[in-house]
């Protein structure tokens, strides 16, 4: 069976993010493997055999048969909604990966990692997060996670965690946790040059978010000094 | 075998034509980049094709905008699996820029001001099926869109329209372009659903 072909794939556990995200555990037998950063698509097929296929990231590195994804649900959306409310453990769907090749994490690459995620934005920047410890990379990362509210911090325990060499800055763009001493508002150049790497380290970023959220921190990003071709960049839409 | 997913029904629409296998129709006009948007300047702007014998054709932004312009209304459809029916593009055919060209070429990579590039084959270019479009939906193109201007060759998946288009190179060689080397599909015609290497 090649990369490109569908597998089955079946719910196996899942958790909440926020009230409005879930992480789909999946057990998909003879997954090839994959690298942080990738995406899968995914198919799903009603009883008289319409078809709804869409495209979302991995939100672990590599671990044998298991795989998951973290579905922001979209109110109006057709696959999210089944996906993150309806779906129950032991149903089975269709799934191919990995794909992509370019918003990827290569462990051997010793070189700062910037990440920068706008809200769901974090799924692939959270399965570089993991790779990185599971391989024991020394690797020195950043992560500048820019969210609405506290309520919409996803894996909000594990990035709490302290871990030598990752750096871990939250910024919130409506409403701050309590006691917070910024307050809040959106990322700006300010926030970036305090927490990101300087562009003289020629730290490999990956922007991920909406669009909007994306094109702003490139640009600062480029005003910044930092190459262009170091620039990395995923873009969500609603699915 | 399919594999029904019980309980999943999705969300059917009436429409007046089908997509491409695997599509949904979009509301918004999503972007897709891999990397920051470069902002290139009207003045600063060049439009370069080279031939297989290094011969070039070059135009400026004043004379690209004096080139014979046409108004395609086309349907798109994106690799992610959004497609967009009815967009309008006003840009310049490949056939006018062409005419003037000698090539015994077969294969065009283009190239744009990012350093993207893409890989598409001469004959999907002529004969009214692409463009150089600098306006959609009767707006200068914005550079979150690939302005000052784009290629447009909407019968293939959208990849293939470069974003922020620089110039083309005519070769005799099939060369793959940015995506294409990263395990996306050497042609990819969304009617057959050729997504992937191997598709």
């Amino acid at each position: 069976m090649g990369r490109l072909d569908w597998r089955v794939a079946r719910l196996a556990g899942h958790r909440d993010e926020t009230p409005t995200a879930r992480t789909l555990l999946l057990d998909v037998p003879g997954w090839p493997g994959h690298l942080a950063g990738q995406h899968v698509d995914v198919r799903l097929t009603a009883q008289d055999g319409y078809r709804a296929e869409r495209p979302y990231s991995l939100a672990a590195p590599s671990g044998g048969d298991r795989v998951e994804l973290t579905v922001q649900r979209i109110g109006d959306g057709e696959v999210s909604p089944f996906l993150t409310e309806e779906m129950r453990i032991g149903d089975p769907f269709e799934l191919r990966g990995p794909i992509g090749g370019w918003f990827v994490w290569r462990p051997a690459d010793p070189a700062p990692v910037l990440l920068i995620a706008g809200g769901s934005g974090i799924v692939p920047l959270r399965a570089m997060l993991r790779a990185r410890e599971e391989v024991g990379s020394r690797a020195p990362f950043r992560l500048i996670y820019s969210v609405r509210t506290p309520e919409d911090v996803y894996y909000a325990d594990e990035l709490r965690t302290p871990r030598p060499g990752v750096d871990v800055r939250l910024v919130y763009t409506r409403k701050a946790p309590d006691g917070a001493r910024t307050a809040p508002g959106r990322l700006g150049l300010a926030e970036l040059n305090s927490h990101g790497w300087p562009a003289e380290f020629a730290p490999n970023c990956f922007v991920c978010g909406p669009t909007g959220f994306v094109e702003t921190v490139a640009d600062l990003l480029l005003a910044l000094g930092h190459d262009a071709r170091r620039v990395r960049t995923e873009r969500f839409g609603p699915a | 075998m399919d594999i029904v997913t019980p309980g999943f029904r999705g969300r059917r629409r009436e429409r007046d034509r089908a997509l491409p296998p695997g599509q949904y129709l979009a509301e918004d006009f999503p972007v897709l980049s891999a990397g920051p948007t470069p902002r290139v300047r009207p003045e600063g702007w060049r439009f370069t094709i080279e031939t297989e014998t290094g011969e070039t054709h070059a135009w400026t932004w004043a004379e690209f905008l004096a080139l014979p312009a046409e108004t395609p209304r086309v349907d798109i459809h994106c690799v992610t699996r959004w497609s967009k029916l009815d967009t309008e593009w006003r840009g310049v055919a490949l056939d006018t820029l062409l005419a003037g060209v000698d090539t015994a070429a077969d294969f065009v990579m283009a190239h744009s001001f990012d350093g993207y590039t893409t890989n598409v084959p001469l004959e999907d270019l002529l004969d009214g099926q692409s463009w150089i479009a600098y306006e959609y939906d009767g707006e200068p193109l914005d550079s979150e869109h690939g302005g000052p201007a784009r290629l447009l060759v909407p019968h293939l998946y959208f990849w293939k329209s470069a974003k922020w288009v620089r110039g083309l190179t005519l070769s005799h060689a099939d060369e793959p372009g940015f995506w294409e080397s990263s395990g996306y599909h050497h042609y990819g015609d969304p009617w057959r659903e050729q997504r992937y290497q191997g598709d």
